[in-house]
């Protein structure tokens, strides 16, 4: 009885696993294993050992890829997560037509980013310029989109706008949580507006930032449909982040070998952000 | 009174946010209808309302695409790799969830899955290039093995945290009648997993079919396309017919925002569950 037991479980187990092996597993050791060669993505290639790495550190373009990224990860989080948490309040207050208002501010979520993404060229490309245009801003008469200096912005707005629709609907989650007597018993004592927000609302709702700011920085971190549908890495290479290089150079460019490396130590870089995210988190809300 | 004044200040507030989620839409509705000859540089021949509701640019739009052929390969994807993540990844999460605690195989299978979740696409991507298309999988068929894969540590990690609050006496009972674990998992574990089922679906399904990246690379090469592949192909060739452009961006919309609309409650709960746990 007990052997029919184990035996159902790892009957279940080895295919799944073997499944996961298979296109997880044997993929990431032979990126890897490409890391440490010249190879163009055909034809022969030779050992380089860690020639790729090293190359890595002093390749100004893939400097850039990392300060654009992390830049607009920063940046993008915490624009985010300002706005979401102002829309969350406004959105769990006593409010007319709630649930009508929560529908529409989740919408953003749902469409594909790539399409949102060309949309929002659009906007830039044509109606921004114009409206400039109309009431005289002379910086704006251009696309933001073709000035290496503010295209990031661009970028940014549309990152922003999807992910808000998201962080929002999981910080209403989180202030659904707060007990009502919680402000009854605060009101008492006088916390009221900003003071009942700082002492009693956010401390409580601490665990609903840690997952919206894990799920931000990951996400952003990982930006590809944006840039594929507003700049291509453009302008000046200005906006090319770290997994659109590694699509565009490694995939059609030649480089399969070096932006292996790259990707390698991308994933490193994913990995100790994370840990050290989860870490930090994790004691913030042990002190509470 | 004071609660009913910042209560209007906000209802303002969610007013005018509103605006920048309705604007774009409205932008994408009207160019969609209109001619070129329609377009002026000006804000206002932009904006205007079109002058004739024509369905021609979505007649267009659809033909150059191949739209029903797109939509065709995303239904497909989408469902084959919704209902496959239902079926495995739940009894994955089954398997490692109700052995994880007292075996160290099955934990350390849980962690090396659950791990998956760090690894970002980008280094999967070129290696799985290859892979696919020596194995013969160039096609939508193994973009639905990849999602079955990319989106298991996921899904495993939601199902066995589900589990958790399933008691082993409900299996035990089954075994003393005699059931197979089998047998069990399905006509008992399986069935009061439904709520977990649903966050999955969803999740999986938002996830699959706004997907660019994973088509992009492994279908390339066929002459299939998603619909989000389509947009991105059409765009290369057709980009500066904004009209035609928009008719076909509002058509890719259009099969999500339906499903939104008969399934909000559900989507919203769904993508809950799933960040929060």
């Amino acid at each position: 009885m007990k052997n029919e037991r184990k035996r159902t479980f790892l009957l279940i187990t080895i295919p799944i696993l073997a499944l996961f092996i298979c296109f997880n597993t044997i993929p990431l050791i032979r990126g890897v294993i490409y890391s440490f060669t010249n190879f163009k993505g055909f034809g022969k290639y030779n050992w380089v050992g860690f020639r790729n790495y090293i190359d890595l550190f002093s390749d100004a373009r893939v400097g850039r890829s990392y300060w654009f990224t992390f830049k607009l990860a920063v940046v993008t989080t915490v624009v985010v997560n300002v706005i979401s948490l102002l829309l969350a309040l406004a959105l769990n207050s006593k409010i007319r037509a709630k649930s009508f208002f929560r529908g529409a501010y989740f919408l953003p979520n749902i469409l594909g980013s790539l399409v949102v993404g060309y949309i929002f060229n659009y906007f830039f490309t044509y109606i921004l310029p114009a409206v400039a245009d109309m009431i005289g801003i002379d910086s704006l008469r251009t696309s933001i989109l073709s000035n290496p200096d503010a295209a990031w912005i661009g970028i940014m707005i549309v990152c922003a706008w999807q992910a808000i629709a998201m962080n929002t609907i999981i910080y209403i989650s989180g202030l659904q949580t707060v007990p009502e007597d919680v402000y009854e018993a605060g009101g008492l004592d006088g916390a009221t507006g900003w003071k009942q927000f700082k002492y009693l609302t956010f401390p409580l709702i601490i665990p609903f930032f840690s997952i919206n700011m894990v799920l931000c920085v990951k996400n952003f971190l990982m930006v590809f449909d944006q840039i594929m549908a507003l700049t291509k890495g453009g302008p000046a290479q200005s906006t090319e982040s770290i997994s659109y290089l590694i699509y565009n150079n490694g995939m059609s460019g030649g480089q399969f070998g070096f932006q292996s490396a790259n990707a390698v130590v991308f994933f490193i870089v994913i990995v100790v952000v994370s840990v050290a995210q989860m870490k930090f988190s994790g004691k913030k809300e042990e002190q509470l | 009174m004071t609660n009913i004044k910042s209560n209007k200040s906000a209802l303002v507030v969610l007013i005018l946010g509103l605006s920048t989620i309705v604007f774009p839409l409205y932008l994408t509705i009207v160019i969609a209808f209109k001619q070129p000859s329609e377009m002026t540089n000006s804000i206002d021949g932009i904006l205007s309302l079109p002058k004739v509701w024509s369905l021609d640019n979505f007649r267009e739009a659809m033909e150059i695409t191949n739209f029903w052929h797109s939509l065709g390969n995303s239904l497909l994807i989408t469902l084959l790799t919704v209902g496959l993540s239902i079926l495995l990844h739940s009894l994955m999460g089954y398997a490692l969830g109700r052995n994880k605690a007292h075996s160290k195989f099955y934990s350390f299978v849980y962690l090396f899955i659950v791990s998956g979740m760090f690894v970002p696409f980008a280094i999967l991507m070129m290696p799985l290039a290859k892979q696919t298309a020596e194995m013969g999988l160039a096609n939508w068929f193994g973009v639905v093995l990849l999602y079955m894969v990319f989106y298991m540590p996921m899904n495993v990690l939601l199902y066995s945290g589900y589990l958790v609050n399933i008691p082993m006496a409900l299996e035990e009972a089954a075994k003393v009648d005699g059931a197979s674990t089998w047998r069990t998992y399905w006509k008992i574990i399986f069935p009061i997993m439904r709520p977990m089922h649903a966050t999955v679906a969803v999740l999986t399904a938002l996830a699959v079919w706004n997907d660019v990246m994973t088509p992009l690379v492994i279908m390339a090469g066929s002459d299939q396309n998603t619909l989000p592949l389509a947009q991105l192909n059409f765009q290369s060739q057709f980009g500066t017919n904004y009209n035609l452009a928009f008719a076909s961006y509002l058509l890719s919309l259009i099969p999500i925002l339906i499903f939104y609309i008969i399934c909000q409650k559900q989507i919203l709960n769904g993508v809950v569950n799933g960040a929060v746990k």
